[in-house]
């Protein structure tokens, strides 16, 4: 164990971010994130690493295509409307099949919404969000520490499957202080021998998401979803609290929500209630394999800081063998302790 | 027997898919040469455009990653910062760059990033199949302008290499054109010498070349020509727009 620091969420992404080997940061302001692009200006510089702001999410996006081409770990960062923006380089990133990190710090929408935290672009991260057949491996932190685990570990998926990643926290997160432990982390930097690097000695690379004859288009489509099958079988990650052959009433709840989930499954245990919680850690894959058996389960209640996105996912892996019932909030207003616990007490009806 | 012409090493084996008469493949050419000549094909990325020249990477002989439309400009910047050793450019069409990339490329100019950008202006969007682009002359028919291109209505079209150079980012920018062996030669010229300015550690450059699109105008290859002098040359005069060298 290494000396545990006080660090903000957003400076604990950038932090993490550098020690996982990324140099270049590309990102355009916006609210609750901005920390973080402070943070890396400052850092960036004194590492020997690059940092601009760009003129627009859009062009951000498109700066991390231009660096992830030329085989740098590359990272960029904002909050919900910004990257809508984005959508169109992530399809892109994923048609190229380019390794890169992509933070979305929550804010709520739809439209300029507000800046409040909310989770409410999970489905936007899990199901597409730009055109095409694409999935984004999306890691949702619950915790300062987490944030240093989660970055990591998506630079590292991203460059294993050649793939874009999603780090997907709210503005909870991004302004919560925590102690982490930084630890000793070495990340393993592949070769990436198809990025662009000037030809000498070799054929020339070629970078594209263009396949404009259809027999080429589908096989490069299924290329895409072989690659997802693998990832879908290899890194499911999730949390079981209290989850055991004795749970009667199980909560599923991701990131910030999860914290007051929890403690509503401890008081409801002190109620004699056996209830127990799942936190799904990758959003996708979902974490299928944590619902492989619903053992004593009577009933199952996801809650979220949306109007009921991951409650469908839930509800596909359950498929209707029990009830899933869904209790949220939106708006930047966070369920409470106490409303979740009403909720708990409400499945046993 | 002795070869007295051949194909630039920074070509490809593929055949290009231009149309009959269009001068991409004259400014490909140009491109290729002056990449040959400077002995820089083992260092340069090239970025291409979405438009006529999307399959540019297959044309030529070099690394090279196709972007998003008009969003080259941001990638050549992220390819060029994460390598500074290389040389980076972008090829793009009027579309491409002056409408929906044109933030892209005018905060490219405005950071003096460190690439190289040539841009085919030929009044039109040819692979959608001819409608007006940001470029269209006033009056000029298109698909979407069958009536002629209106003030009223349209507004007017951009002039980038002015528009451009008044950026102190811009470190040089010319037009030429390719309508004649003449005029060959001086685009070849002008290209060469926005990749020195590159290696020489200076940006950001940009060579607009003034092209025909046969096809789309709905001309012979030899009546398009014509049709650039009287209509294209008057309102997007040819020269040095900024030379940065010379001013500094």
């Amino acid at each position: 164990m290494g000396e545990k620091v006080l660090m903000k969420g957003n400076e604990a992404i950038g932090e993490a971010a550098v020690s996982a080997g990324c140099r270049h940061f590309f990102g355009y302001p916006i609210t609750p994130q901005s920390e973080l692009p402070a943070y890396l200006a400052k850092k960036m510089p004194l590492v020997g690493g690059v940092f601009l702001q760009a003129e627009s999410e859009i062009s951000a996006i498109n700066m991390v295509y231009g660096a992830a081409c030329a085989g740098v770990r590359v990272m960029t960062s904002s909050s919900s409307p910004g990257v809508s923006l984005k959508q169109e380089g992530i399809s892109y990133l994923a048609g190229a099949e380019l390794p890169v990190l992509v933070c979305n710090v929550q804010r709520a929408g739809p439209g300029l919404g507000t800046i409040q935290p909310s989770q409410a672009d999970y489905f936007q991260a899990v199901k597409g969000g730009g055109h095409g057949d694409y999935r984004l491996i999306t890691l949702s932190p619950s915790s300062v520490q987490e944030i240093i685990d989660l970055i990591r570990l998506g630079f590292d998926l991203a460059d294993k499957y050649k793939t874009p990643a999603m780090f997907l926290a709210d503005g909870m997160l991004g302004q919560l202080m925590e102690p982490v432990d930084l630890g000793e982390y070495k990340s393993e930097i592949k070769e990436k021998p198809w990025a662009l690097s000037g030809c000498e000695g070799r054929a020339k690379n070629t970078v594209t998401s263009i396949w404009i004859n259809p027999e080429e288009m589908e096989r490069h489509n299924i290329h895409l979803q072989e690659k997802y099958a693998e990832i879908k079988k290899n890194e499911q990650r999730w949390e079981n609290f209290h989850f055991d052959d004795e749970a009667e009433f199980l909560v599923v709840a991701h990131g910030s929500m999860a914290r007051i989930a929890k403690s509503a499954v401890i008081k409801a245990r002190e109620e004699g209630i056996k209830a127990s919680l799942i936190r799904p850690i990758t959003l996708w894959p979902f974490p299928e394999n944590a619902f492989s058996s619903l053992k004593s389960l009577k009933k199952i209640l996801v809650v979220e800081m949306n109007m009921g996105q991951m409650v469908e996912d839930v509800r596909l892996v359950v498929n209707g063998r029990i009830p899933v019932e869904f209790f949220g909030r939106a708006g930047g207003m966070f369920p409470t302790v106490e409303q979740t616990l009403g909720k708990i007490r409400g499945l046993i009806k | 027997m002795q070869k007295v012409f051949e194909k630039p090493v920074s070509i490809d084996e593929k055949p290009f898919s231009y149309c009959a008469g269009c001068t991409h493949g004259i400014i490909h050419r140009l491109v290729a040469e002056s990449i040959d000549e400077l002995g820089i094909r083992e260092k340069v990325i090239g970025v291409a455009p979405v438009g006529c020249s999307v399959f540019a990477y297959e044309f030529f002989n070099f690394d090279m990653c196709s972007a998003a439309h008009g969003r080259a400009p941001a990638v050549a910047t992220g390819i060029k910062r994460a390598r500074p050793e290389n040389i980076v450019f972008t090829y793009q069409g009027d579309g491409d760059l002056a409408a929906i990339g044109t933030a892209e490329i005018v905060h490219a100019a405005a950071r003096a990033e460190k690439i190289t950008t040539i841009f085919v202006n030929n009044a039109i969007y040819g692979m959608t199949g001819g409608q007006m682009a940001p470029t269209t002359l006033v009056g000029q028919k298109t698909d979407t302008t069958p009536y002629g291109r209106k003030v009223e209505n349209q507004g007017y079209p951009i002039k980038v290499a002015e528009m451009l150079s008044t950026l102190e980012g811009a470190n040089y920018i010319e037009r030429v054109t390719v309508i004649s062996p003449a005029h060959v030669n001086k685009a070849k010229a002008a290209i060469k010498k926005a990749f020195q300015y590159q290696i020489e550690g200076k940006g950001f450059n940009l060579i607009e070349v003034l092209s025909t699109c046969p096809s789309c105008w709905g001309m012979s290859p030899i009546k398009a020509i014509e049709w650039l002098k009287a209509n294209m040359i008057p309102h997007y005069p040819l020269g040095v727009y900024k030379d940065g060298a010379k001013t500094e």
